[in-house]
Parts: structure tokens; sequence; C-alpha cells
């Protein structure tokens, strides 16, 4: 995030897309309603009346995966009616005459149209957006896991600076994190193409530095796969040797025929984890690992807030600190590490190597934690990125995209969109919260959420067991009627393995950031 | 005052004539306890707008009638207030017995003992018997709930977790029905909290000064004088809620939410607060195993580790180091994730590594 989740309790206006934070992000969802209350304004973008909709001036209810066009055709109407921030974008931004071409070509007609709305409603949204200064906008996975996701992401932006929201308190770009430390395992390179601090694996100063720190000759420099080739590459044999640590990539995959068998073809495959899963079912070898609390760290939140985490208990048995298993490995590869804590980690490697984390010590996150970029020991951290318009990397770019359709949309024989996601009482695969007391009282099995309308046309009915099957595999599921679903969708959770969403879901992926898009596939439903 | 600042002057416990500064807009309570002047309250809290409920609070102050409530009176310039005269002793004692007479105080059978405002107040105010009788009859307390016991015959009727719940996390849950001493908290439509909106937050309990709303998960665990608190970090969301582990004998028996710090400043939402006990489940995997004949065994670091330290030397060699690939946890610490990429480029040799970003 640009900004800061205190900002969300602060803004004057609020451009909520592609997430549902009462659910996912509850306590962030309770600064957006304090703002409400506080007589802000709050646009909620969702195909589905999502629990924040309800606090919402505007609910704009577009089509599942049309949100780069919604997103030009509000811009269409800044430039045409001359809304934008003319000065921002003059003297913070390159790119504007392209953008303004591009968005040419999506008038409120057109844009409504893909969308599924009305052409006025566009105009009312981008000029209530531009109506208040700064707007805040905050997205979740809604944007990014679509086979357009990082066009989704540049629209955000584009529609930011257009706007002159970005380097303000209570504006910016704000996407929340899904998991607790998302932030940070990128912070940390593991990313093939970066290392620690956003270091380019293929620039020879990164190089050079990393070389001298960690005291090896030589190291690879060109990026490596992401997860999705790796997964390929045990298919078609490219891959040998698989390390799964802490993800359960059986469930939260889609299309989990297909990974099972990519997981069945690993030569030899380590997992490591707290819980016997899915995934380890697969594995040559378990290797017991330590869980929150069990171990000292720190986390880094989507505010990038480095905090501490604390240990209040040994691990089970012979359970081990992660990183410990793998200065162990290293021991036994030949490279002895000193290192030997998670603070000597931090102190002496992390905070020494990566530039944004130099000022971040762990005595300086005793209390609270500090939000990066934190340059030196005597910096208070960054709460508003990009401060009055100032890019880190020169002027902000407005980079023209175009709309595309999810790879797999409705037809005849599959004429539902089926988005998943996650629900407010468990988290992700339910390793953890199915197993902590009451949770699954509270949410004891998935559902597939589908419209009033269809319930009356398919003659289904609230709590009745029917079957929601696409190209890739069929799931037996109780539906939940609700009129918080727009008719032709159905909406599903990957908590539970029998019915877990991901047994439909499509393998196909934005060909940059190979995200999956976990938010569109093609699906039938079927009574029983 | 031109820049707005006030002077008011305090008379009571320890004070005689002290001159505080407050700013114009404030309460007397909040120029109060700007200056480190203590006036008990049972309803007041800081996140909360004041509800005028308790008349714990009360002061009196010179020229004006009455014993108003502090937390809601505005603080004028030059305002004598007196906060412990023997008048506004006198109602507080009579207040807190009159809750102990309606209520079901009986710490020896309650959760809460020695974090109970109530209990604390009345200890403070040295009450040693209760003038008033009532007849009580006890209402049954709402165990629905897999997490939360409420028991409203504890209840001291201060409406924190009605704020708590509507003006806080802003689901407006509960609320407070019926008049005098027939009034109670309940739900819309007077349901138990299982069948209501209620998304289990807890932000209630956390409000509630006394053993109304309690923890089912907690009970019996510890007495909050035998706890530690250690401050971490949620393992769920990337909103990273700051939060207090109550620890006793190396086990959590509950959490809450610090209430100072950003980013979550003392709230938290079902997961960050309920969902700790994973850790203590018999399925957590104890031992390193590994695969033979076709079934996984367990087996000693040693054997594992080395085992696979030559597989990775093997299909090194074999292969070369863009053969094997790796998945670091978004779940886990930031060293953890360093130290899985280290491993991956600076000894196996390949930029293979990737963590679940995408999802
Ligand atoms: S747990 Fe949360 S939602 Fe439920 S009554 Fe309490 S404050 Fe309201
Ligand atoms: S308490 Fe809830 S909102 Fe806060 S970090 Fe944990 S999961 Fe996220």
């Amino acid at each position: 995030m640009t900004n800061s989740f205190v900002d969300f309790a602060k803004a004057k206006m609020i451009f909520a897309i592609g997430t549902n934070m009462t659910e996912a992000h509850p306590v962030a969802s309770s600064f957006v309603k304090n703002a409400v209350a506080d007589g802000a304004q709050l646009i909620v973008v969702d195909p589905r009346r999502t629990g924040l909709a309800d606090y919402a001036d505007i609910h704009v209810p577009i089509r599942v995966g049309s949100d780069i066009a919604f997103i030009n055709g509000l811009m269409n109407v800044l430039i045409a009616e001359d809304l934008y921030a003319k000065d921002y974008v003059a003297s913070c931004t390159v790119g504007f005459d392209e953008l303004k071409a591009k968005v040419q070509e999506y008038p409120p007609e057109r844009a409504a149209e893909i969308c599924g709305i009305s052409a006025d409603l566009i105009r009312e949204v981008a000029r209530r957006l531009a109506s208040v200064k700064p707007a805040l906008l905050a997205y979740t996975l809604g944007i990014t896991e679509h086979t357009c996701g990082m066009n989704n992401v540049l629209s955000c932006a584009n529609l930011q600076m257009l706007l002159g929201n970005v380097g303000f308190e209570c504006g910016g770009v704000n996407p929340i994190r899904g998991q607790n430390n998302v932030q940070g395992a990128c912070d940390m390179g593991a990313l093939p193409n970066v290392f620690p601090g956003y270091q380019k694996v293929d620039d020879p100063a990164s190089q050079k530095k990393f070389k001298a720190a960690w005291g090896v000759e030589s190291l690879p420099d060109k990026p490596g796969m992401m997860m999705p080739s790796m997964l390929e590459g045990l298919l078609d044999g490219k891959i040998k040797a698989f390390y799964i640590f802490g993800e359960n990539l059986a469930n939260s995959e889609p299309h989990i025929k297909h990974l099972e068998n990519c997981l069945k073809a690993a030569e030899f495959l380590v997992c490591q984890d707290i819980f016997p899963t899915e995934t380890t079912r697969f594995a040559h070898v378990v290797l017991p690992a330590a869980g929150w609390s069990e171990n000292d760290g720190t986390f880094t939140n989507s505010e990038r807030r480095v905090s501490m985490v604390r240990t209040v208990s040994e691990p089970p048995g012979v359970a081990k600190p992660n990183w410990w298993i793998f200065k162990e490995i290293a021991r036994r590869m030949g490279h002895e590490w000193s290192s030997n804590s998670a603070q000597e980690l931090w102190d002496n490697e992390i905070s020494v190597l990566a530039p944004q984390l130099v000022g971040i010590k762990y005595r300086r996150i005793e209390k609270d934690g500090l939000q990066w970029p934190v340059p030196t020991e005597d910096h208070l951290g960054t709460p508003v990125m990009h401060k009055d318009g100032c890019f880190t990397c020169g002027l902000g770019q407005l980079i023209p995209v175009d709309w595309s359709p999810p790879a797999e949309v409705p037809d005849e024989e599959y004429p539902f969109v089926l988005s998943t996601g996650r629900r407010l009482f468990h988290y992700h695969t339910r390793t953890q919260t199915g197993r902590a007391l009451g949770l699954n009282v509270l949410l004891p099995e998935e559902t597939a959420d589908i419209s009033t309308e269809d319930a009356a046309e398919l003659g289904i009915s609230d709590g009745e067991y029917i079957v929601v099957k696409s190209r890739r595999g069929r799931v037996r599921v109780k539906a939940k009627v609700t009129d918080r679903m727009p008719k032709g969708m159905v909406w599903m959770a990957f908590h539970f393995r029998e019915t877990c969403a991901n047994w439909l879901t499509n393998p196909a992926f934005d060909p940059f950031t190979q995200t999956a898009e976990y938010k569109a596939c093609a699906v039938a439903i079927e009574k029983m | 005052m031109n820049n707005g600042t006030i002077t008011l002057t305090v008379n009571g416990k320890d004070f005689r004539g002290k001159k505080v500064e407050g700013k114009a807009g404030q309460t007397v309570l909040e120029v109060l306890r700007d200056n480190g002047v203590y006036v008990p309250t049972l309803c007041y809290h800081p996140k909360m707008p004041p509800y005028g409920g308790c008349r714990l609070c009360i002061v009196e102050i010179e020229n004006m009638r009455g014993l108003p409530p502090s937390c809601t009176t505005p603080a004028v310039d030059g305002m004598v207030v007196h906060t412990h005269s023997e008048r506004v002793v006198r109602v507080r004692k009579t207040v807190l017995e009159l809750l102990i007479a309606y209520g079901d105080h009986n710490c020896l059978l309650c959760e809460q003992s020695g974090n109970c405002e109530l209990q604390d107040l009345v200890y403070e105010h040295g009450i040693e018997k209760i003038r008033f009788k009532a007849e009580k009859i006890l209402k049954e307390r709402d165990i629905s709930h897999p997490m939360i016991i409420r028991d409203s015959n504890k209840c001291v009727l201060c409406g924190r977790c009605v704020r708590a719940c509507l003006n806080v996390q802003m689901n407006g849950v509960i609320d407070i029905a019926g008049r005098g001493s027939e009034a109670f908290i309940t739900t819309f439509n007077n349901t138990t909290l299982i069948e209501s909106n209620c998304v289990s937050c807890g932000e209630c309990i956390q409000a509630c000064p006394v053993g109304a709303l309690t923890e089912k998960k907690s009970k019996g665990m510890g007495r909050p004088w035998e706890v530690n608190k250690i401050r971490t970090t949620c393992p769920y969301c990337g909103v990273g809620c700051q939060l207090w582990l109550h620890e006793k004998d190396g086990r959590i028996i509950k959490v809450t939410g610090v209430e100072d710090a950003a980013p979550n400043y003392g709230r938290l939402c079902v997961k960050g607060r309920f969902g700790y006990d994973f850790l203590y489940s018999e399925d957590r995997l104890k031992t390193p195993l590994i695969r033979e004949n076709g079934a996984l065994r367990e087996a000693s670091w040693d054997e594992a580790l080395d085992l696979v330290a030559t597989k990775f030397k093997e299909i090194i060699e074999k292969h070369g180091p863009d053969s094997i690939a790796g998945v670091s946890s978004s779940r886990s610490i930031n060293e953890d994730s360093y130290q899985m990429q280290k491993l991956f480029r600076s000894v196996i040799g390949t930029n293979n590594i990737d963590n679940c970003a995408r999802t």
C-alpha cells in the first residue's frame, strides 16, 4: 500500500474495488465504516453486493472481469469533462497523451455495455470521484486474480494519478495483502527475479553485493521460474526436486486434479510444515516446523510495517524453527552460515542488505513496528509513499491498457461465471482455523452462493445440495440463495477439501505475474 | 481564550486548587484525565462517544446545580471542579451499592475476578456492606455462541459493549432494551447471539468492564494475575493487527488487541482473537518423516536433513541447479523467507524461488 490503515478512517472519499473487506480484512473494513460514519463517501465496485456495499453511497455491480473497461470509462469521463488533475498530471506524470488516446476508445456507453451497468452510473462515479481530494483507492485480490491482473493494477494506478491522488495522506493506491506476510516474503526476495530489497538478480552491482555478503563465488544471474512454471516443470521433467515451505498447494492452487498430477510427478518433494496437509501426502520428506508464536521473528503487513512476532512456547516434539532447518541443509551442502537466531538474521543480514530496511533493527521495533522505507536508524518510517506526487523512480507512469475478457467465459454448456475467495470465519485451506475451537461451528461447511433469480429459474432452494461443475471437475455443495449475488454468477471459497472451489477453477495465468484467474471461470449448476 | 486554551481549578483527593489546562471543546473528564487527575468511571471509554450512564464520574462544579457527569459536561474556562467532595463520594458509593444489589456479583464464581473494574471500584470506595436488598431473579446466560458467554446478571449496563459493536466495529448487533431496572442488553429481535448478525469480532468482550461478557475458551484456564502478556502480530491476514497473547504455563489462553498501537488500535476480528488454539492440536507434525516403501515413517533430523542434502547434491550434479525449485511461505516470518531464498541462490545455485504472493 502507498498509504496506511489509519488513512482508511480519516479519508473523505474511498473507492473500494475488488475487495471483500468485511470478511477478508475485517479490521481494515471497520476503519472504512468509521470514515463513512464521519461523513466520508464510499464507492464499492464489486459484482456482489458485499458487506461493505451496505455502507456505500454507490455500489457499482460490474460484471466479473470488466474492471479495466470500467476504469477506462471513468477516465474517459474525467478527461472529456475536464475533471482530472491537470497540474498534477503535467508535473508528476508522463504518458498522458497515450492514456488519453486509449481511454477515448471507452466512452461510457461502450464501457457500460462491457460492465453490464448504465453509462450514467459511470458518469456519476467519475464526477463524484473528482469532487473530493484526495480519494483513497483500496483493492484486494478481485483486481489481481485475473489473467489481466497486472493491467487491472495499472488501471487503478492510472486512475489515481489522473485524479492527482497519489502521494497524499488519505489517498494513494492501496492493495490489501491477502496473507499476513506476503509483503515480507516479497521484500525478502522469495521471488525469482530479485534479491532481498527488490534488487534485481541480473544487475551486476547487486550480484557483486550479494556474492560478497554471502561469501560465494557465483550466484545465478538469470531470473528463475514463478510457481506455475515450476509446477508445469514437474510434469515435463525440467524440475526434479521441489521444496514446498508452509503452503498447501494441493488445495490452494487452481485445478486440483492437475495440480496433484504435478506433485505426483516430482522426483523428490520436500514439504516443511506444521501440519500434515493434502500436499504433504505427496512428499518424500516432511520436515516439522515451529509455528507462529513458537519462535521470534518479524512480519511485514500491507502498509509495509515491520512488526515483531514473539515466542510463547517451544514447538512440539522435535519441530524446529524454519530458518534453522534451512541453515542445517546449507551446512550439509558445505556452507556454514553464522547467523543463529531470527534477530541475528535481521540485524546482521537483512537490514544490512535491503536498502529499504537499513534503519530497522530489532531494538527499534520492540514495541511498535516501523513502515519501510526506513533509510537510517533515526528515520521514523514512511506512512505515505511518493509524498506530494514525487515518485521514487522519477515521474509517475501513466500506462494505457485495454480491457480483455477472462480466459474462460460462460457459454451454453457452462453458463455461469464462478468467482472465488475467502469467507470471514475461515482462512485459506483451514489447516489452522479448522483446528481452532469454534470456527467450524461458525462456518461448518462450504456453500455455492447463487442469486435469487437463478435459483428460481433452476428451481433450487436455499440449503439444497447441488452440483457445480466446470471443465475440470465437479463438487457437490449446499446452495446459498442470496440477493447479494447477481444473476449468472456463482461464488465459492477454498476452505473445505471436498467442496473446494479449486476443483473447478481455471489454471490460466496473467502472462506477467503468473497470478491465476481465481476470480473467473465457467461453470454449470445441476440439481441433484 | 483566544488560542482555545482553558484553565480549570481542581479540588479533590490529592488536589487543593490545582490549576489544569485544557482545550475548548473538551469535556471536563477529558481535561482532568489529560492532566493526570483521577476520576472513577465505568461507562466511559476513550474510544467511544460518551454515554453518561453510570454516574460514577460525577463531580461537583461550583456555581452549577446537581452533580453533573464529567464525561458529558463541556469544560468551560474558569470552572472550579471538586472530584472527591463528600457529596460526590457519597453518591458514588450509593451507585456502587445499587449495582451490587441488583446484579449477581459473586467474585468467587466469576471468571473476571482480578480484572474487573467494578471489583476495583468497590474496593477503592471501601464498601463493606450493601444497604439495599433487591429481589434477584437470575436470568439465563446466553451460551449459544461457541466463543462468547453473555451473563446479563453481571451486566452493569454501562453500554460499552453496545458502543464497541456500534461505534467502533460498526456492526450494530446489540443494544440496550427496556428501561430502568428492567433494562438489559440484547440483540436485534432479542435472539441469542449465535442467531444474530454477530460477526464474532469480540470487541464487546474487550470493552466489557465486568464479567458479563467472557470468553468460553479462556474459562478456567488462568487468573489475570497468573498471566503474562506477550505482544505479537496476528498470523492471519495482511492487516497485521497487534495482539496481546495472554500466556500461562507456556500456553496462550486468551488474545486481546493492543489498544494504543497501529494498525488496529485494539480492534481484532474473529480469526485474530479466537483462531490461536490450532497450535495445540494433536495433529501437529512433531518429527521428521521420510517416505519408505510408499509410506511416510518417522526419522531423525540427521537422517532427514542428510537425505535432503544428498538428494539435492545428486540432482544438481545430474540435472543442474535449475532443476530444483522452491516455494516459500507467505505465512511465516521474514527471516524464514530470507533464509530459504539464500539457500536456493547461494547454496543450490538457482533463482527458482517464489512465494504464494498470488493467492
Ligand atoms: S462479537 Fe463483535 S459483532 Fe458480535 S456482538 Fe460483540 S462487538 Fe458485536
Ligand atoms: S485480527 Fe483479523 S483483521 Fe487483524 S490481522 Fe488478524 S485476521 Fe487480519
